[in-house]
């Protein structure tokens, strides 16, 4: 076996082992949980009579233990059970609401990512003048500021006074891709603008470690302009920190939207979560921390896969 | 002139003159802006409801965890879902009293242990059935079995026996109750195909619109039902989206993305009603905010302790501040003006010396702790902050512990001897009453044990003279008011707001959300 599978192999069955011990604490943490998911679901209008029938029904007593290798069993062939509240099959209410957190974080991507990089490559051709300093003083401003701040001022400029985009980011099977990208236009803006920062400091960072290097001299001596060499020598060598910062930003696009989604009233995984957390519906809350971990995880784990093919010297250890 | 501008603002409200043109006209006229709104708004509604369009409703209150269950509805978007694809034996009419829906008739026996409800013939469901009186007991059945979760099953649990009677239902009752047609009209007790027995969640039911999509806690669609039986669903279409975000709702109104919203912020309600194209409005409602006491726990099972707390809260300070005078004083009684059969009684005003006259009496020392959280009521926190000062001022110290939302209602709420909370209201005082103050009732969240009050409860529940059942309640009211653990400063309003693109809007029944739930169907898109 080649060195380069071995490493690749080390790294994906560490990833393994990681979610493995993160399922041990996804259930651990949820059982602990106080509050009883009976009280919860039922709420201020429970009878003592209703709260018995449900809690029979719910059958919230069996041992931990036992509870815990049945979900994970089920959860390795796909099943994540049946929510407490609405009887529904998890799997099946999570994956329309999983699409629809992938849809809004890959778009904010194609926005983001791109125009992050390139910010940061412009920054480095104009170093320490004056769009270098914008940049930062912009990416850093929206950065700073909590992103429903940013989402409400937003909605009152853009969907309430201008009436650009909508403010209510509802989409649903009956639109069209444009219908679509129409209503999370601003979700996606909000999005673009907390992520950048991070994304566009990294790579300025990077490319400008990579410049002081003698061979970005050489190649500034054989007579390339200040954009080639950053394009075709100084880029490749800090692509690696750089899908790093990427693929963290990626993850919490995914699993960090929770507060974007209410305030813009998506229908994805955030809201359907917290519905659920407020419920004590326990097998929903496990099934979206397994899926936001393994989320995590996997983009970790390519990022680190991207680093290692990238660098030689990694790709080839002593 | 005069006529003119009554010709124009009828061109207006049938559409074949726009607003703005209509108002240019108007000032041109020598009409101020304000006159000319209220004759177009005048002319719009005299001109009546108009059919067609779509109508959107952007509501608090949906949760991904809810369902189409009838008997598990919990909230307001729930309730206006339910209105529109289900419908009660009988509903509550406008000026208070009881109307048909799917009984066309009701009569009680002379003891008002006996009622027998007439069906309206030839009304059938979504799916083609016919709705038979058999369908009504197993509906009434289901709300009341032994392993039923239905949230109407407190209301149910008096009654003995329901039997069909060729197109006729019978109810017998345990014991006399003069409200049991108010109690029908329970939102929960939707008539469903065999009683809902088969897919309780399936949204087949004789009302007024059909379920298109349901999304839960995201997004509802109805389409009108042709073969509707009654006057009710202008709109062709129903949407109804689910936007918890109290900015994120009132942005969606301002931007036009919905035309009605329910629970506008009090603190920006003003602010909103300031947009021209949009009108709030404010229904006095029973729902009220509490600090409740046990009664049976030291220190409060002490009378003048009670007493002391009760007059050294600033009532009118707490409708100012916490709900920004979307809302009126309490008299601690839950009983207010949206109920049949109310008397006013004397209104108790903050009075330092008194409460610190109690206090003496009482001879409590030190400090009285109260438990508060943000979801016990909104703004519940600020408002124990008003109290503490107000009772500072009387020498009476109150510490206020701040606990978790989360568990609220479980933990603290119907658990520690003294607390804030919050309470919808109820149709009548009977339900209220039995629900809250009855010596045995589950929810008797301030220990209140009057033998002499239980007894009155009953005997008003079977009088059907109703000036001698207005005294009895005033009288129980009173015996709260001086007696029980509760302390009610204040009864909030249902503050709603709709833009200029529907109208129809009217408070309706008092005490009830977005017209008694059928703003969706009453409401008309304008032309």
């Amino acid at each position: 076996m080649s060195p380069i599978v071995k490493l690749l192999a080390q790294r994906i069955a560490l990833s393994l082992l990681l979610l493995l011990l993160i399922s041990i604490v996804i259930f651990a943490g949820t059982i602990v949980l106080p509050g009883d998911v009976a009280q919860s679901i039922l709420g201020q209008s429970a009878t003592p009579e209703a709260l018995a029938n449900l809690r029979a029904e719910l059958g919230v007593n069996d041992p931990p233990v036992e509870r815990y290798f049945a979900w994970l069993f089920g959860a390795m062939q796909g099943d994540l059970g049946t929510a407490l509240t609405s009887g529904q099959d998890i799997a099946q209410a999570l994956s329309s609401r999983f699409w629809n957190t992938l849809f809004l974080a890959f778009w904010a991507a194609v926005v983001a990512v791109p125009l992050a990089i390139f910010l940061g490559l412009l920054a480095v051709r104009f170093k320490d003048r004056w769009p270098d300093k914008m940049i930062s003083a912009v990416t850093l401003a929206s950065i700073s500021i909590p992103e429903f701040l940013i989402g409400y001022v937003l909605m009152y400029f853009i969907a309430v006074q201008l009436r650009w985009f909508p403010s209510v980011a509802m989409i649903n099977d009956s639109m069209s891709l444009f219908e679509k990208l129409n209503a999370i236009a601003l979700p996606i803006a909000v999005l673009t603008l907390v992520v950048l920062a991070h994304m566009m400091r990294m790579t300025r960072a990077a490319i400008l470690n990579v410049m002081q290097s003698a061979y970005i001299e050489t190649a500034e001596l054989k007579g390339l302009n200040a954009f080639q060499v950053i394009y075709r020598h100084a880029f490749p060598n800090a692509i690696a920190p750089i899908v790093n910062v990427v693929m963290l930003n990626l993850a919490y696009l995914v699993v960090g939207v929770v507060v974007i989604e209410v305030v813009f009233v998506y229908p994805g995984m955030g809201q359907y979560l917290v519905d659920h957390v407020s419920k004590r519906d326990v097998p929903v809350v496990q099934a979206c921390g397994l899926i936001f971990a393994a989320v995590y995880i996997g983009l970790n784990m390519i990022a680190d896969i991207v680093a290692i093919l990238s660098n030689p010297r990694l790709r080839h250890p002593k | 002139m005069n006529r003119h501008m009554q010709y124009l603002a009828s061109q207006a409200a049938a559409g074949k003159l726009s607003r703005r043109d209509f108002l240019g006209k108007a000032a041109a006229l020598g009409f101020t802006a304000v006159s000319a709104n209220l004759l177009l708004s005048s002319a719009a509604k005299a001109a009546g409801p108009q059919k067609g369009g779509t109508i959107r409703l952007g509501l608090q209150g949906g949760s991904t965890t809810d369902s189409l269950d009838p008997a598990l509805v919990t909230n307001t978007v729930g309730l206006m879902v339910t209105r529109l694809w289900g419908e009660t034996l009988v509903e509550l009419a406008d000026d208070g009293g009881i109307e048909g829906k799917l009984a066309e008739s009701y009569e009680a026996s002379a003891d008002a242990k006996t009622w027998t409800f007439k069906l309206r013939s030839g009304v059938t469901y979504s799916n083609g059935q016919n709705v038979t009186a058999d369908d009504v007991v197993k509906t009434m059945e289901r709300h009341s079995g032994e392993d039923t979760k239905s949230g109407a099953l407190g209301i149910m649990r008096g009654i003995k026996d329901v039997r069909a009677d060729g197109d006729s239902v019978v109810f017998e009752l345990d014991s006399p109750n003069a409200d049991l047609p108010y109690l029908l009209a329970d939102y929960h007790l939707i008539i469903q195909p065999n009683g809902g027995n088969d897919d309780p969640a399936a949204a087949i039911g004789t009302g007024p619109y059909i379920m298109k999509s349901s999304d839960m806690g995201v997004r509802f669609v109805a389409e009108k039902n042709p073969n509707y039986w009654g006057d009710l669903g202008n709109a062709d279409t129903v949407e109804i989206i689910v936007i918890n975000d109290d900015t994120a709702r009132v942005a969606a109104l301002q931007s036009g993305q919905v035309d009605v919203i329910d629970r506008v912020p009090p603190r920006t309600a003003k602010l909103v009603d300031r947009a021209p194209n949009i009108t709030v409005h404010s229904t006095s409602a029973a729902g009220h905010y509490v600090f409740i006491m046990h009664c049976d726990t030291a220190p409060f099972d002490n009378n003048d302790l009670r007493m002391a707390l009760k007059y050294g809260i600033n009532r009118q300070e707490m409708v100012d501040k916490i709900l920004n005078g979307y809302g009126t004083v309490g008299n601690d009684t839950p009983i207010n003006a949206s109920y049949p059969m109310y008397t006013e009684l004397e209104q108790r005003e903050f009075d330092p010396d008194k409460a610190m006259f109690h206090l003496k009496k009482s001879g409590h020392d030190g400090a009285i702790l109260l438990r508060t959280s943000d979801n016990s009521f909104p703004g519940a926190p600020d408002a124990s902050a008003l109290f503490q000062q107000s009772l500072n001022s009387a020498g009476i110290k109150l510490d206020v512990k701040r606990e978790p939302n989360d568990g609220y209602w479980s933990e603290v709420w119907n658990a520690k001897p003294f607390c804030t909370s919050y309470w919808g209201g109820r149709p009548t005082q009977d339900q209220m009453f039995t629900t809250a103050y009855l010596s045995t009732a589950d929810w008797n969240d301030t220990r209140f044990k009057n033998d002499q009050f239980d007894q009155m409860l009953v005997a008003a529940r079977g009088e059907l003279d109703v000036a001698k059942r207005t005294q009895m309640y005033a009288d129980m009211s009173t015996i709260l008011r001086d007696e029980g653990g509760l302390i009610c400063p204040m009864f909030n309003d249902f503050v709603e707001a709709t833009t200029d693109k529907v109208d129809g809007f009217v408070e309706g029944i008092p005490g009830q959300v977005l017209m008694n739930g059928y703003a969706a169907s009453k409401l008309w898109v304008k032309a």
